[in-house]
């Protein structure tokens, strides 16, 4: 098989979740879009090891290794964004300023109104 | 060596791809356009669902590769479980069923442009770099579970302990940070 099948498959779908990343507002379809990136890799990993031929198998392993990682990543990202959403009633990863170092009006403004929500949620 | 592998370049060719090479581009192409959807959706769960068909696509794609324990491994994992737990978070977020016109923040274009461009100077760069190399699939497999795991067990053997560890710190991590909640809400 040609290599750059996969070869560019691999950096297509890279650049598919970098546009999720940098595009999408939800924490979780941001963390849908890193799970894309990290298969690119994938691929990339498996279709080196199958051309190089490595004894240790690296890329395979390494693939592995990944996949684990990125389980890992997932609950405790997954764990991060639900602690948000009880703190603040949204997961949208645009409102969450507070480390900015002009904080905007309407953000304070916006506080009561989540406060509000969470109650209800609450309720 | 030069002489064999210019032999092989010769006996490969661009217009007559071989059954591996179609299978792989067309299911390429769906693993593409699954992801292009996961990015672009606007119903939340439907982006979830559209991500399993990309992350199955891919299976195939190891598949084809001859990486087979990889490929069962990425069923087991990402679309058995990663996609499960990022169907529970969306439910926990009280995620809009419907249509959200908001899915998309406001540095779209932005966003578009970084990608497109990253995209032609990767596909560029491989494209030129791998344009005589063909990958061998007709000698042993590469990815057999007995091949993986041989070389798994016998070489990676400390960095797949330590791997453990990580997992438990995770779930140690995600329970605390689950608990810590609780403990708050006791102590209103």
């Amino acid at each position: 098989m040609h290599l750059v099948y996969p070869a560019v498959l691999a950096a297509l779908l890279f650049c598919t979740g970098l546009y999720g990343v940098l595009a999408r507002r939800n924490a979780i379809l941001v963390l849908m879009s890193v799970e894309l990136m990290l298969n690119a890799v994938n691929l990339n990993l498996v279709a080196f090891d199958v051309w190089l031929r490595d004894k240790l198998h690296a890329g395979q392993a390494l693939t592995l290794f990944v996949i684990a990682i990125a389980a890992a990543e997932i609950g405790i990202g997954l764990a991060i964004v639900l602690l948000v959403y009880r703190a603040r009633g949204t997961a949208d990863v645009d409102r969450l300023r507070d480390l900015r170092e002009d904080a905007p009006a309407e953000a304070r403004e916006d506080a009561p109104v989540e406060a509000e929500k969470k109650a209800e949620a609450a309720a | 060596m030069t002489g064999t592998s210019t032999l092989a370049a010769q006996a490969h060719g661009f217009l007559s791809p071989t059954g591996v090479e179609v299978a792989f581009l067309l299911i390429g192409l769906v693993t593409l356009a699954a992801a292009l959807l996961t990015v672009t959706t606007r119903q939340l769960v439907h982006a979830a669902l559209w991500l399993v068909v990309a992350l199955g696509g891919l299976a195939v794609e190891y598949l084809l590769l001859t990486a087979e324990f990889i490929a069962w491994v990425q069923v087991l994992i990402y679309v058995g479980s990663v996609v499960v737990l990022l169907l529970f978070g969306l439910m926990l977020t009280k995620a809009p069923i419907g249509r959200s016109p908001d899915a998309d923040s406001g540095n779209r274009w932005p966003a578009l442009v970084v990608a497109v461009a990253a995209a032609a100077a990767l596909v560029w760069v491989v494209a030129d770099a791998f344009r005589t190399t063909w990958i061998d699939l007709s000698g042993a497999v590469q990815g057999t579970t007995k091949v993986s795991g041989e070389s798994l067990f016998r070489y990676w053997v400390l960095p797949f302990e330590a791997l453990s560890v990580l997992l438990l710190a995770a779930l140690v991590g995600a329970i605390v940070l689950s608990r810590m909640r609780r403990k708050k809400e006791g102590e209103r």
